[in-house]
């Protein structure tokens, strides 16, 4: 909580400058249509957080979305029986292109970041392919209810989040948050004492895999199926994840942290087109957030050095 | 090690950053999401910003000339043959082909931009079919150029090597290709659609009316339907793209001489949810909006998403003649009109090659009529087995494989 807070005094600002902007914001139905387009990024991020603690990346989330909407409307076809095989099969294939993803990595030692960078090539080209550049069929109403429909004015998209977000905050307290961050901060003395390093990291990216897949159903609910629906949310996620105060090269960082740089990044965004900034500015507000956010982090580092008794030779 | 650590992942992340941000401007060119022919635009515009209506200084894409010679063509009957618009002109001015003369069986070569979005994908599937309905033709071969021009550049070169009869180009960019295309002309006979090339040396040039008169007939029903002092809300993909830019600056003209406020122009980037979150937002901010502008269709339900999902009713709205807007035109009973940049010209490039290579005469400027979907034809364009992104327009219900190869089902 103590490292969720800095973000969580960003957010606020953020929240009432658009409030002023905005009136409308202040009431239910205003802030749950905000989280309601918020949730797929803080789903996201959540996801990219536990690879990025665990000191790897994934970039292949994008793509992944676009791919799942794509299929899911392929495969359903306007066909409203379908919906629930077709969501099951949309969460496998999350977990299974983590599980690769992450067994790439761990396994045959290619850097994680050339994985899911290649993740990403293969799946918008097979895309690509597999549509020849313009996706078929059509989501059933069924499917669209999530990110579309609600229970009066509570959009779907509340409660999943929330349970989504509760489920991270679990595991992160649980042993495996432990050992994941553990595994992030030194992988040698994790590996050493006893953690088993590869099946952390494993499940981290099939749990970034999982993330894309729900936000998937919660893009292509909210706004139909389109080939574009995850262009550039790779980078919308590890943004908020490093709007958190998470560090990139693992080991640091709350997931309350990466979600609340979710929501506040999308409050950014929010209140950028309130004032109408231009769409285009989305991208140069994320570069410069990654950039300050890590140079950040280096500067504050040799500052506190922290010198405990016996390991002055251990110190890099 | 941190600091070293966090250095790598800056720069790593930064190289990324870049790749992506190219990579997303080659293969999802804005230009194509819509495609439109562009008029050489290079004259400044004469055309006056009315700042008080709301739609800001007019685009220095504009040419007044242009403008108006589109206008007038909407009222021009075409000729030719009534139920093959693809084969209509209007008001053509024929020239003769007798030098290309030439005994068959042809080869026939074709520089495509892309087959990158929607428009195009229907459009080279009526294409092929085209081709296909020609036993003169023996040989047919397409290059994609995938959105690049270097691509092109480098396949209009490669196609000049392969004895082909007449080369047919649809150009990516118009300044860039020109050159290409000015080299092939003194070998083959050239036919350009789509997009032009800023030289006369092709035989023909072949396009819909254009993006003046998409733009305006839009605000025109707008201005008609929207009561006086309305609130309209635009909506465009990117600015700086003149084959959008037409459309948007022939807008801002009719807006400005109407009684129509127009509270905002958004840029949606064509992508659906972004478009449905802008028209939520105004929806917020001004308790309704009376009246939505679209620069292409593609997102037009995502926009008539965002009043049903807020519990209005939907105001009047342009789409373009795609299958989902259509369908739910249909479906909900909008006031809607659906001005159009038909697929079906992708038939004529080849009828027009295969008349010069047996000397016919053709138009020098072939230019198609460029029909508007009403709520009087729109049952006639509604086609209920089509998929949702199929382009209405595509005058290929007649060609072999129709349904199945544009993804329809046979009911």
């Amino acid at each position: 909580m103590k490292r969720a807070l800095p973000i969580l005094a960003v957010l606020v600002v953020l929240l009432a400058a658009i409030a002023i902007a905005n009136p409308f914001f202040l009431e239910p139905a205003g802030f749950l249509a905000f989280l309601k387009r918020a949730a797929p990024l803080v789903i996201l991020a959540a996801g990219q957080y536990f690879v990025v603690v665990s000191g790897e990346f994934d970039l292949s989330v994008g793509s992944l979305v676009t791919a799942e909407v794509v299929i899911a409307a392929r495969l359903i076809d306007g066909d409203e029986s379908a919906t629930w095989p077709v969501l099951a099969l949309l969460i496998v294939a999350g977990l299974l292109v983590g599980l690769v993803n992450g067994v790439l990595t761990t396994k045959l030692r290619v850097p994680s970041f050339i994985v899911t960078l290649g993740m990403l090539l293969v799946l918008s080209g097979a895309v690509f392919l597999w549509t020849g550049g313009a996706p078929r069929g059509a989501l059933s109403e069924g499917f669209r209810t999530f990110g579309r429909g609600g229970l009066g004015t509570l959009p779907w998209s509340v409660p999943i989040l929330l349970v989504a977000g509760a489920a991270a905050i679990w595991l992160m307290r649980a042993d495996f948050g432990r050992t994941l961050k553990a595994t992030g901060d030194n992988e040698r003395a994790a590996a050493l004492s006893g953690v088993r390093v590869d099946r952390v990291k494993i499940f981290a990216f099939m749990l970034s895999g999982l993330s894309a897949a729900v936000a998937a159903i919660l893009l292509g609910g909210f706004a139909g199926v389109s080939a574009q629906v995850g262009q550039g949310l790779e980078f919308s996620a590890i943004t908020a994840v490093v709007l958190g105060g998470v560090v990139l090269g693992g080991g640091r960082g709350s997931v309350l942290a990466a979600m609340a740089g979710a929501v506040t990044l999308e409050a950014l965004f929010t209140l950028l087109n309130l004032y109408g900034v231009s769409g285009a500015l989305e991208s140069t507000v994320q570069g410069v957030i990654i950039i300050a956010a890590v140079a950040a982090g280096a500067i504050r580092l040799p500052r506190k050095p922290t010198p405990r008794r016996g390991d002055a030779h251990a110190a890099s | 090690m941190p600091r070293p650590k966090a250095a790598v992942a800056v720069l790593t992340v930064l190289t990324v950053l870049g790749a992506l941000v190219a990579a997303g401007c080659t293969t999802d060119k804005p230009t194509a999401t819509t495609s439109s022919a562009a008029p050489a635009a290079s004259d400044q515009a004469s055309g006056t910003g009315d700042q008080a209506s709301g739609t800001g200084a007019q685009s220095k894409f504009f040419v007044q000339a242009d403008f108006d010679a589109q206008l007038a063509m909407r009222s021009q009957t075409p000729e030719g043959p009534a139920n093959k618009p693809w084969e209509q002109a209007i008001a053509p001015k024929m020239i003769d082909t007798a030098r290309y003369k030439k005994d068959g069986p042809y080869h026939l070569c074709f520089s495509n931009a892309a087959v990158n979005n929607p428009w195009r994908q229907v459009g080279w599937k009526t294409m092929q079919a085209e081709v296909g309905l020609h036993e003169e033709i023996e040989k047919f071969t397409a290059l994609d150029a995938e959105g690049k021009d270097d691509k092109q550049i480098s396949d209009i070169a490669e196609l000049q090597a392969k004895g082909c009869d007449a080369l047919i180009v649809s150009p990516n960019t118009t300044a860039t290709l020109t050159p290409a295309v000015k080299a092939a002309c003194g070998k083959v006979p050239v036919i350009v659609f789509d997009r032009g090339v800023e030289t006369d040396c092709p035989v023909t040039f072949i396009k819909p009316i254009g993006g003046y008169a998409f733009g305006a007939d839009a605000a025109e029903f707008l201005a008609e339907k929207v009561p006086a002092g309305g609130k309209v809300l635009a909506l465009r993909i990117l600015p700086g793209v003149d084959v959008l830019e037409t459309r948007w600056s022939a807008a801002k003209v009719v807006f400005d001489r109407s009684r129509l406020q127009v509270v905002g122009v958004e840029f949606t980037d064509g992508d659906a949810a972004k478009t449905k979150s802008i028209v939520s937002d105004y929806l917020q901010r001004h308790g309704t909006i009376d009246g939505v502008w679209m620069d292409a269709g593609a997102t037009a339900v995502a926009a008539i998403e965002a009043f049903e999902d807020a519990g209005l009713p939907v105001p009047p709205i342009n789409g373009e003649d795609q299958q989902d807007f259509l369908q739910k035109w249909k479906d909900t009973g909008l006031t809607a009109v659906a001005p159009t940049y038909p697929t079906y010209q992708w038939r004529t490039p080849v009828i027009a090659a295969l008349k010069i290579l047996k000397g016919e005469e053709v138009p020098e400027m072939w230019n198609l009529p460029q029909p508007k979907v009403t709520s009087e034809n729109l049952p006639a364009y509604l086609k209920p087995n089509m998929p949702p992104l199929h382009y209405a327009l595509c005058g290929c219900e007649d060609l072999p494989g129709f349904p199945e190869n544009w993804g329809g089902k046979r009911s």
